[in-house]
């Protein structure tokens, strides 16, 4: 009963900060339009390092492949984010179903 | 025998021709603390590389140390640098603070791998970064492998066995530990990025001044990693605890749920 309760405390924990993530990400998607969308969600490495760096009178250099390049961008993202969704659930999978079913015949070979 | 072994290394190299491609297809503005290129003056790129390359060859010994005793503990490998990878290139917008960042996955793979390998993970996945995403650098590479790899894996792993050691159950000492691995990460970023950058100004109020401007957005950033940290640990304990128990995490005792 107890184990329950608290099962249920952080499920509505989860739940509660869930509902302000979305609110405050829904906010500022809408109602922030004073900020040009090349100024909206940066990344810290734009907004704290390079600005700090650039204040202190150090800039970032050219990289040295650019895959920044119009839409390409999107579908490396796209192209990125199956590879690795496929690398990790082909492991997942290694390790969760063929790996653990033979450890469980293991074990019943040794208990029969 | 011998055939699962060759399995296991066809598999190895799969995921490392995989990792590499996927790293190699990923943008270059991903959004992340990685210090870019150019930005640390060659004597701190210098310090930092001279800091990390002794961790970095122990992850490499300790990997061949585990894979001569056992093959099977690869997948695990694997799957790690698969989550470290994907999880250290995915921008996360963060509300609060109107700015994006990611989480590391080094607090996560410190527990389950062990610091060294960690480490190596993270060496590797920055490397790969740098050359083909444009996402930190090759001059900072050492800095990036110091702040990410050592702080972030050791953070982790220290987090969760002290706690683990004071019979804090999976899940707090996982979520700590995933929090406490982040925060680690980017206070150490403060540290190399004050240092580099100062001139001659004093290094405190500059690295207060970065540590700062991380807090609004790794403050929530670090609750998520840990809260990631700890669902993955106790999935693992749930579905394979005879895993965790080999690669050390628990006690055989500990193991029966």
């Amino acid at each position: 009963m107890k184990v329950l309760s608290l099962k249920l405390k952080v499920q509505s924990c989860g739940i509660f900060f869930l509902t302000i993530f979305a609110l405050f990400t829904i906010h500022y998607s809408l109602f922030t339009d004073t900020v040009t969308a090349s100024d909206k969600w940066p990344g810290v490495d734009e907004s704290v390092v390079e600005k700090y760096a650039k204040e202190h009178g150090r800039e970032a250099r050219e990289p040295f492949i650019n895959t920044d390049q119009g839409d390409l961008l999107l579908f490396v993202f796209l192209l990125g984010g199956a590879v690795g969704g496929f690398i990790g659930g082909y492991y997942w999978r290694v390790l969760m179903v063929e790996k653990s079913s033979k450890v469980n015949s293991e074990e019943q070979k040794i208990t029969s | 025998m011998k055939v699962e072994a060759s399995r296991l290394k066809v598999q190895g190299y799969t995921i490392t021709v995989a990792v590499a491609a996927l790293l190699s297809l990923l943008p270059e503005n991903s959004y992340a603390m990685h210090i870019s290129e150019g930005i640390l003056p060659f004597n701190w790129a210098a310090l930092w590389f001279a800091i990390a390359i002794p961790f970095v060859a122990f992850g490499l010994y300790k990997l061949k140390k585990l894979s001569n005793i056992d093959l099977s503990f690869k997948p695990l490998v694997g799957l790690m640098a698969a989550v470290v990878f994907i999880i250290s290139c995915m921008p996360i917008p963060v509300p609060t603070a109107g700015t994006c960042s990611h989480p590391c996955g080094t607090g996560m793979s410190g527990i389950l791998l062990g610091p060294a390998i960690s480490i190596l993970i993270t060496a590797v996945a920055l490397l790969i970064q740098a050359l083909f995403l444009a996402h930190g650098g090759l001059s900072t590479w050492g800095a990036n492998i110091v702040s990410m790899g050592v702080m972030g894996s050791f953070a982790g792993y220290l987090t969760f066995r002290g706690l683990r050691a004071l019979k804090a159950n999976l899940w707090i000492a996982g979520f700590m530990a995933g929090i406490l691995a982040d925060w680690a990460t980017y206070t150490t970023t403060s540290i190399e990025l004050a240092s580099g950058i100062r001139g001659d100004s004093p290094f405190m109020p500059l690295f207060w001044k970065i540590l700062i401007a991380f807090l609004p957005t790794q403050l929530p950033l670090g609750i998520l990693e840990g809260a990631m940290t700890a669902g993955m640990v106790v999935l693992l304990y749930k579905k394979r605890p005879d895993l965790l128990v080999k690669m050390g995490v628990l006690k055989l005792e500990e193991a029966t749920i």
